[in-house]
């Protein structure tokens, strides 16, 4: 499925400052019968966000105007559990286009990454530095700059390089996906397969 | 040589290293159920790709099915429309499916390999993060998302970096009352919830030499519960005599040649891995977990531990302990359960039943226990019904339901109502896993069968 090609963004963010947000919390399985891709933005945190009448939790930062943007920051090992690309698709429908984080799950970072959502790991002390700059001032912006490979806390300057594959960034950079590439090297893969033992 | 198991499978599937970029991995089988299936073949159908090699692929349903009354419709439309789906789009391309009602329907990773589908060396995936199950009979299998079921479905490959490798050894033997849950359990308490992640664990060891297929495929199921990727155990005696003779496993001349293949199936001595954990088994005892991850579990005759004892952040565990209603330094023994579920990828086959059953026989199930027996799939449920096990457990007060996920992730009715203490046997502790504010603690069909004859968390080596 085609996304949006990922250069630069500036953004306030959404701070969630958990550990171990597993991909039940992101979007419960309840919330999978579908058999197309709408609507999961609606459902995002389902469970930390809405209580059991459907009435908003006033406490959960999603419900608190005074935090917006495009860009979510959470705890360490961000995505756990599930493989549900859901989990993904409910981030992106809702409206983020960059997760950062001290550290991310396999599966769930992967997901991301296929559906032109960037993870950015940074240290624990910037993952801080955040946290406390959002939390003094909800304003306070990232820059996160792909071609670069660096996350910018406007209001101090602060900066950290991050890791993505060139293979990976080439894509985020222009809105491919693995199926393009693979489908151009159908004959190299039909070739491999005839080689097999089994 | 100086490969690991992971090596020599890995290497022999990559159909291209992209330079600054991820392999392009061959996959031999590729499971499907119905939830992360649909947006794939639409994604198939937008593009107007067809499916490259549809032998390769298998369909079941599983996660979204009722437990009982499986011959009646499907109540709940969107549950039935995606079933539905599942049997469209599987006619449309060709797919064996094995669908709600086919006698060899079941949970996608019980299935697998009770039908020889699964096989020493291959590369096995499904989008499902258990999919690491099948590892047990040293294939590399892992769960994916479902942008690459679709890449699976268009061109038998997907795209990932080679993961660092991890091994766990367990020497020694296991204790009276110690399963493969437990050690499992244990070594995820010991690495935490995401102490494997970027890894691809070998577990090797006495306890896993002498383990049946069915416990190696419980540990290695979890693997993914401490970030894993996935994770195997070298194939021996106790996979061939298991896989010999099941439907999909080659037969004759084709069986030996690939019995010479598999012989080669194990790390080179001088091997080495990026990271490597050894443990005594025998210091192993019956687990059980009191938080939201499973991460956060300990022997059962323990008391919770305090917040500086644990790694991680102080807030988070508060939270974790909060939702669950329980206190640092408390004992979980005599605490109320409700609820007890035994099935799942995790502990839903044969032998976990008959394990179940040891410890109930001749007992009678506590009045104020709700209990969900789930077999993983209809061939399991024949089996308990061809070994007896149904009657011990019917005379003990327990009905069996029929094969699917079930209150694993609760898709389906089988839920735990919010507030209410659940043993589940599954593998995950996640709020809200077994439903809305349900609280779950993980743990062996042992534990499970001793909370379910007392109705209160009980420590099983005090009843058998």
């Amino acid at each position: 499925m085609a996304y949006d090609k990922f250069t630069i963004l500036q953004s306030t963010i959404v701070p969630l400052p958990i550990e171990n947000v597993d991909t039940d919390q992101i979007i419960p399985a309840r919330f999978l019968k579908a058999t197309e891709r709408v609507g999961f933005g609606d459902n995002l945190f389902r469970d930390w966000r809405y209580n059991s009448d459907n009435t908003p939790k006033a406490d959960f930062v999603l419900n608190n105007p005074i935090y917006n943007g495009k860009i979510l920051v959470g705890g360490k090992n961000f995505g756990s559990g599930s493989s549900r690309e859901h989990a993904a698709w409910a981030v992106y429908d809702y409206g983020f286009r960059c997760v950062v984080s001290s550290f991310f799950a396999d599966i769930f970072k992967n997901n991301c990454l296929n559906i032109g959502v960037l993870p950015v790991q940074v240290s624990p002390e910037f993952l801080e530095n955040i946290f406390s700059a959002v939390f003094t001032d909800p304003d306070v912006k990232l820059e996160v700059n792909l071609p670069a490979q660096t996350i910018t806390l406007l209001s101090t300057g602060d900066q950290e390089e991050f890791d993505i594959s060139p293979y990976k960034k080439d894509n985020l950079s222009n809105g491919f996906d693995d199926i393009d590439y693979l489908q151009n090297i159908k004959g190299e893969i039909k070739e491999f397969a005839s080689t097999l033992p089994f | 040589m100086n490969k690991t198991l992971f090596d020599k499978v890995w290497d022999s599937h990559v159909v291209r290293k992209i330079e600054g970029g991820p392999d392009v991995l061959f996959i031999d089988r590729h499971l499907i159920h119905e939830v992360t299936s649909p947006v794939a073949f639409l994604g198939l159908k937008n593009r107007g790709i067809n499916v490259l090699y549809p032998e390769r692929t298998f369909a079941t349903a599983d996660h979204n099915t009722p437990t009982i009354d499986q011959h009646l419709p499907v109540a709940d439309p969107l549950s039935a429309n995606q079933l539905r789906a599942l049997e469209e789009n599987a006619s449309n391309y060709g797919i064996r499916h094995w669908g709600l009602g086919h006698h060899k329907n079941g949970i996608v990773h019980v299935i697998g390999p009770e039908n020889g589908i699964t096989q020493p060396g291959a590369t096995i995936v499904c989008g499902d993060s258990h999919t690491s199950t099948h590892g047990a009979f040293g294939a590399i299998a892992f769960g994916i998302g479902t942008s690459e079921v679709e890449m699976v479905l268009a061109s038998q490959c997907i795209m990932q970096p080679k993961p660092k490798k991890m091994r766990i050894n367990v020497t020694g033997s296991l204790s009276k009352g110690v399963t493969p849950k437990d050690v499992a359990l244990f070594i995820i308490s010991q690495l935490t919830t995401s102490g494997a992640t970027g890894y691809f664990v070998e577990y090797a060891g006495e306890v896993f030499e002498k383990m049946s297929m069915e416990g190696r495929m419980t540990v290695c199921n979890l693997s993914i519960e401490m970030g894993a990727r996935g994770g195997m155990i070298a194939p021996d005696e106790t996979t061939f005599n298991y896989i010999k003779d099941r439907e999909f496993t080659p037969k004759g001349e084709a069986w030996d040649k690939a019995m010479t293949y598999w012989q080669t199936l194990k790390t080179d001595a001088d091997a080495t891995f990026d990271k490597e954990f050894t443990f005594d088994g025998s210091s192993i005892e019956p687990m059980i977990t009191y938080g939201t991850n499973p991460g956060m579990g300990m022997a059962i005759s323990n008391h919770i531990p305090d917040a500086s004892a644990v790694q991680g952040g102080v807030a988070t565990y508060e939270k974790s302990l909060g939702y669950m209603g329980f206190h640092e330094g408390e004992s979980m023994i005599g605490k109320k359960v409700d609820y007890v579920f035994v099935g799942s990828c995790t502990n839903g086959r044969i032998e976990d039943f008959r394990a179940f059953a040891s410890l109930i026989k001749g007992k009678k199930k506590a009045d104020d226990v709700t209990v969900w027996l789930v077999p993983g799939s209809h061939i399991v449920e024949e089996q308990i019904k061809k070994e007896g096990i149904l009657d011990i457990l019917n005379e003990a007060g327990f009905t069996l339901r029929q094969p699917g996920c079930s209150a694993c992730l609760a898709m389906n009715d089988d839920k735990v109502p919010a507030g209410k203490y659940a043993v589940s046997t599954s593998n995950r502790n996640f709020e809200g896993r077994q439903g809305p504010g349900a609280r779950t603690m993980l743990a062996s069909p042992l534990v499970a069968a001793a909370a379910a004859v007392t109705g209160v968390v009980t420590d099983p080596r005090t009843l058998i």
